[in-house]
């Protein structure tokens, strides 16, 4: 039963890890850019594809098309984000929200065109399958992978937004970007890479994610929730906030699929609506 | 000095129709609801999908109601819309199949739905409001699929409801059902028009435009917009209600996330704000809809997305907003 239990938490924190490393840069587009971007999981979607592609039609082992999986996405995140995403900042969220759903159903019909609507197979390298048998429970070594390298990449962007110059000119621009304009900072090339580095982050997290989430052309729109909803429960823009918003989340959901699998998807909306109606800003959330 | 009275002059001809409401009836407006009439005797092979561009534009203008008049973003509309289709589906399985009964019963469930979720809805800013209606549509979706000893699951629940007044019965050709919508739509058009230039309707304009100030002119911000969800709810259920009949058929597919979507997409393409839009969104894009995906499905989606983000970008206002611009710089000699 313990041994359950710590098998269930295990699975829930991998869970919920992937929806970090997705979330975290809709965390700061809508977190702190305030920009309602419902198209971020075609970002991750796009990710998946880049590494399913590599990986069946190039021949590239897993862990080599993690990068390009990151590199596509971002591209695509600078390129989308300069041509289109940049003159809505100071839209309505109604057409944010309206474009960024076009901008969905948009990647899903290209999606099903060019790859059909079919899941798509992933295969893992030996090194990262199997079980390791720890005294009481068993843990998925891939899983156990996954928790260490959203481990490692979270240390990284604390370091990279808290610590270097980059970080605290994205926390400027984002605070008050008439004033950071005025401090000599080019704000337009500081959102753009902020843009960049969280779609690329999401495309990494969809690669990584093929084996855990599936991958198939409705990808964005069913796990949009979970996305918004990391973003929504975590606050505006922290990335802590995201890390423990992402893992409740991952936790209940796999608790709610494994113990009661009857009301399923039920449990991750009620909690989504008790988190709302408890923390209106989210948990780490600025008081308005 | 010339130059200036000229100015104030073509200012005065370019005034926004409905700057103060008088709820007189337009001839255009009269024209408008010719159309559908017309149709009836015009086009009889297309009544059944009259009947349901009428029913969606009902729906559309629910939606409108809140999101354009009151400024509430919500992604999950659709919850009301099923709620009132079930509601008519099991009452009529259940207890009394007579139509009109359902309408108003389903109205009622769905209202008093949308009274509960009002209280969640008017907390929080524009994203809180978006995901808790965005959950509360999953979380219902979700509910109708695992009750599928009451709902029928997945496949839906099929019903005979009655004859309308113990005359007509719902045929295939869709001819009662068409008169049926019609006058329906027509009915619950009449309470919004009066509805929306009202005392409510101007204040829930006033919040729309600057929620902030509105408490300073005494009005009570969260009282009117509970009102209008409220209310957008309970017609939302009436079209579902509609749907159900005419269709004999409630489907899970009436509470989805993609239905709210299709629904604010509609919205936003006919023009919101305006009323009118939603009935014109919701046509166009019904008939599109027919059109488009009969030659193929998937192209029909990418076409959707792709002019939704050129509408964003460059339409602003939809085709009713549009139309409105052209005549504010070409109509001064016109009208």
């Amino acid at each position: 039963m313990l041994g359950n239990i710590l098998g269930v938490l295990f699975d829930g924190i991998a869970y919920g890890s992937l929806l970090f490393i997705i979330a975290v840069g809709l965390s700061v587009t809508l977190g702190l850019m305030n920009f309602v971007n419902l198209a971020h999981g075609a970002f991750a979607m796009l990710g998946g594809y880049v590494a399913v592609m590599a990986m069946t039609r190039a021949g590239i082992p897993f862990l080599a098309a993690l990068p390009l999986a990151f590199i596509a996405s971002a591209l695509v995140g600078v390129v989308l984000e300069r041509t289109l995403y940049q003159r809505l900042y100071k839209a309505a969220h109604l057409d944010q929200v309206l474009f960024s759903i076009g901008l969905v159903f948009m990647s899903i019909a290209a999606t099903t065109y060019f790859f059909g609507a079919s899941q798509q197979p992933v295969a893992l390298p030996a090194y990262l399958q199997g079980q390791l048998h720890l005294p009481g429970f068993d843990v998925g070594i891939y899983r156990l992978f996954l928790i260490g390298v959203v481990a490692v990449l979270t240390l990284a962007l604390q370091w990279l937004l808290e610590r270097t110059r980059f970080g605290s000119q994205v926390r400027a621009s984002v605070d008050n970007a008439t004033a950071a304009a005025g401090l000599g900072i080019n704000v337009n090339r500081v959102f753009a890479l902020t843009f960049a580095l969280g779609s690329g982050l999401a495309g990494l997290g969809g690669a990584l994610g093929i084996d855990v989430l599936g991958l198939d052309p409705t990808f964005p729109l069913k796990y949009m929730v979970y996305f918004l909803l990391v973003v929504a429960v975590g606050g505006s823009g922290t990335i802590k906030g995201a890390l423990i918003a992402a893992l409740i989340l991952g936790v209940f959901d796999v608790a709610g699929k494994y113990y009661v699998p009857q009301v399923g998807g039920f449990v991750i909306y009620a909690l989504m609506v008790v988190l709302l109606i408890l923390f209106p800003t989210g948990l780490y959330g600025k008081k308005t | 000095m010339s130059a200036i009275s000229t100015s104030s002059a073509a200012a005065a001809n370019a005034r926004p129709p409905n700057l103060l409401p008088d709820g007189r009836w337009r001839p255009l407006e009269l024209a408008f609801w010719l159309i559908p009439i017309a149709l009836y005797f015009v086009a009889p092979d297309y009544r059944v999908l009259g009947s349901q561009v009428l029913i969606t534009g009902l729906f559309a203008l629910s939606l409108d109601l809140i999101l354009g008049y009151a400024g509430i973003v919500s992604l999950g509309h659709a919850a009301f819309f099923g709620l009132g289709a079930y509601a008519a589906a099991l009452l009529a399985k259940h207890f009394t199949g007579d139509p009109l009964i359902g309408l108003v019963v389903a109205a009622l469930v769905s209202a008093a739905a949308g009274w509960l979720v009002s209280f969640l809805v008017v907390r929080g800013n524009d994203l809180t409001r978006l995901m808790v209606t965005l959950g509360i549509g999953l979380m219902l979706w979700e509910a109708a699929n695992k009750a599928s000893f009451i709902t029928g699951g997945v496949d839906g629940l099929s019903f005979t409801p009655g004859k309308l007044f113990g005359v007509w019965s719902f045929d295939l050709a869709g001819n009662t059902a068409y008169v049926y919508a019609l006058v329906v739509v027509f009915v619950v058009f009449l309470f919004a028009k009066r509805l929306v230039d009202s005392p409510l309707g101007l204040s829930l304009r006033g919040i729309r435009e600057g929620g902030k100030r509105m408490p300073a002119i005494g009005a009570p911000v969260v009282v009117r917009l509970r009102t209008i969800f409220t209310i957008a709810a309970g017609i939302a259920g009436i079209a579902g209600a509609l749907l159900a009949q005419t269709t004999q058929f409630a489907s899970i597919d009436t509470l989805g996330f993609p239905r709210s979507a299709e629904l604010m997409i509609m919205l936003v393409l006919g023009g919101t704000g305006r009323l009118y839009g939603a009935l014109v969104g919701a046509a166009i894009f019904m008939i599109a809809h027919d059109y488009l995906s009969a030659i193929d499905p998937v192209y029909w989606e990418f076409w959707i997305g792709f002019f939704l983000v050129l509408i964003v970008l460059f339409a602003h206002g939809g085709i009713l907003g549009g139309l409105a611009a052209l005549r504010a710089r070409f109509g001064r000699s016109g009208s």
